[in-house]
């Protein structure tokens, strides 16, 4: 499972992208979006995900179900 | 509306315990100004009103002089501009709405395009190139330019490379504050605003949902205790190096309302050097937390109390517009639209200080005048006793000078007047509510209420009927004093109404 990032709802303030430990998030379009393959939740690195704990608006960094249903 | 956003500041909060931060006050700043601390009067220069720097020391004047924020008095001769390099942020405010952005909206963290530094490098160039007036460039997020703050170095970085002769100023919430002072610093940045509204985490839970600190997101009482720290520590350390620190606080009644003068004390007592308590913004419209809830702002009345509580010795700002992330022009204006980025190609900016140099050498001139023409004026006047002041509105387009058109001002000043001088005590926008000319009852009505308290309005022109109008509700429009000095107007209008009410005493007794 990985993190994905709601195109529709990104403001694109670039708030996440330095703080990914594993580079997943690039710019896409007028947002980001975050490379499932990459993404591992931040686990053994950050007790919270960095991406979700930062983003500032709601419902925007939510859980992927599956790895191979972007 | 775009993506963008809605918020009031730079920020800010609160701090640890009930009363007060735990870190100890250290004395000293870097270039001996003790910070808020010095006395006041109507000599004061740095912000609240008047002109002689004789209660600051020449370094500190020198920094404030030319920057309209800093001083209310350059703010009539000098231009700001924003740089939208700074989206991300690190903490969450009731008064901020990330989502939102409008290019008919004014007010902060609202911007209609985000730049690189490579784009604002421009943009400053074209700026500076067409508005000789131009004197600060302030970085103020949209976000917080400390977040990230790569985007924000770099941004300076260039503009201190390649037009030195800005001053280079930003805005920050505090929460990353002392990690950077050393960096902002070494760029010679010497202006910094910090957005505190509360040192009281039982304060501040209602204003900041979370942080974000040290890689967690921090919630409830211990991110405002958090916040509320790290800003404190922010504001000794650029004491310690001499930068000059503006506190904003934002005015929310019934939240913090009671304890901004405490912020005051907090503050003061750790350097700031002015502060600037604005008004919180909650139209529901903008999808803010307050907004959403019913949270009112302050009445006029209700922030002018606050202010002139805390005002004591500390320098207080009075003259804030509550402006744009990307605003441009003087205070009050913004010509942000002129200078958009798919303009600036064509705008082909160059590097050259002359014409911005010729125009200050001229404001010093033109303030050495109009400092003689309100001495004239003082002096002029007969002595009084405890005379009640007067409220006193203008019109300008600045320079110091009666110079706008009553219909035409989208906003006035108002200054209270009496024997000791004039001072600024706020401005009252008009554009709000005046947009389909002076013809209907409805718009007079919105009129009379913006001047609510005035007694007279000084104009460089004013139609026969408005003027008619604005009579019969109790407010003179005057034109007598048409392209004149400001504050020696002001002064010579209060000396003509007391010697016409003292010839009414003198008619009254007579008869």
């Amino acid at each position: 499972m990985s993190y994905r990032i709601e195109a529709a709802r990104c403001t694109g303030c670039t708030a996440c992208e330095p703080l990914c430990p594993n580079g997943a998030i690039r710019e896409s379009g007028r947002g980001y979006r975050i490379d499932a393959a990459l993404c591992t939740r931040c686990e053994g690195f950050y007790d919270q995900p960095q991406c979700l704990a930062v983003c500032p608006i709601p419902m925007t960094v939510v859980l992927m179900e599956s790895e191979t249903c972007a | 509306m775009a993506d963008g956003s809605v918020k009031q500041c730079g920020g800010g909060a609160g701090c640890g315990t009930r009363k007060v931060i735990p870190i100890a006050a250290r004395s000293g700043a870097a270039d001996g100004f003790s910070g808020c601390s010095q006395k006041g009067g109507a000599g004061r220069a740095g912000c609240g009103s008047a002109a002689a720097p004789a209660d600051l020391p020449p370094q500190v004047w020198d920094k404030v002089k030319d920057h309209p924020c800093y001083s209310e008095q350059a703010h009539h001769h000098f231009a700001r501009m924003h740089v939208a390099v700074a989206p991300a942020c690190n903490i969450q405010c009731n008064y901020c709405n990330r989502k939102y952005d409008c290019a008919n909206e004014s007010r902060p963290g609202v911007v209609s395009e985000k730049l690189t530094p490579e784009q604002a490098l421009l943009k400053v160039l074209a700026v500076a190139a067409r508005v000789p007036q131009l004197s600060v460039v302030g970085i103020a997020g949209p976000g917080d330019a400390l977040a990230h703050p790569a985007r924000t170095f770099a941004t300076l970085r260039a503009i201190r490379e390649r037009a030195p002769d800005l001053r280079l100023c930003l805005s920050t919430n505090g929460l990353a504050l002392p990690d950077h002072v050393e960096e902002i610093h070494a760029l010679g940045v010497d202006h910094v605003t910090i957005t505190i509204n509360m040192t009281d985490p039982e304060v501040g839970e209602r204003i900041y949902p979370w942080i974000f600190f040290r890689n967690r997101r921090h919630t409830g009482r211990e991110a405002s205790r958090i916040l509320a720290e790290r800003q404190l520590e922010g504001l000794e350390r650029l004491r310690e190096k001499g930068i000059l620190a503006k506190i904003n606080s934002v005015m929310i009644p019934g939240v913090n309302d009671g304890h901004l003068a405490e912020v005051n004390r907090a503050v003061k007592a750790r350097g700031a050097f002015l502060h600037n308590i604005m008004p919180l913004i909650s139209d529901p419209a903008h999808g803010t937390h307050f907004g959403l809830s019913g949270q009112r702002g302050p009445t006029p009345a209700e922030l002018k109390a606050l202010q002139d509580r805390c005002e004591g010795d500390m320098r207080l700002m009075r003259h804030c517009r509550q402006c744009r992330a990307d605003a441009v022009g003087l205070l009050g204006e913004d010509r942000a639209a002129e200078f958009t980025t798919d303009k600036l190609p064509e705008l082909m900016p160059e590097y050259d200080p002359e014409a911005r140099r010729a125009y200050r050498d001229w404001v010093e001139k033109e303030r050495a005048d109009q400092d003689a023409a309100r001495g004239r004026e003082l002096r002029a006047l007969a002595p009084e006793s405890g005379a009640a002041p007067l409220l006193v509105a203008v019109a300008t387009r600045g320079g110091g000078r009666i110079n706008e058109h009553f219909g035409h001002a989208r906003e006035f000043q108002v200054y209270e007047v009496d024997g000791r001088g004039a001072r600024f005590v706020g401005h009252r926008r008009t554009d709000l509510y005046c947009q389909g000319g002076f013809g209907d009852d409805a718009a007079l009505d919105a009129m009379v209420r913006t001047l609510e308290g005035v007694s007279a309005v000084l104009v460089a022109k004013v139609g026969h009927c408005p003027r008619g109008e604005m009579q019969m509700a109790g407010i003179e429009v005057c034109e007598d004093y048409a392209f004149e000095y400001v504050e020696a107007s002001l002064i010579a209008y209060y000396g003509r109404r007391r010697a016409e009410a003292a010839g009414e005493r003198a008619r009254a007794g007579a008869a």
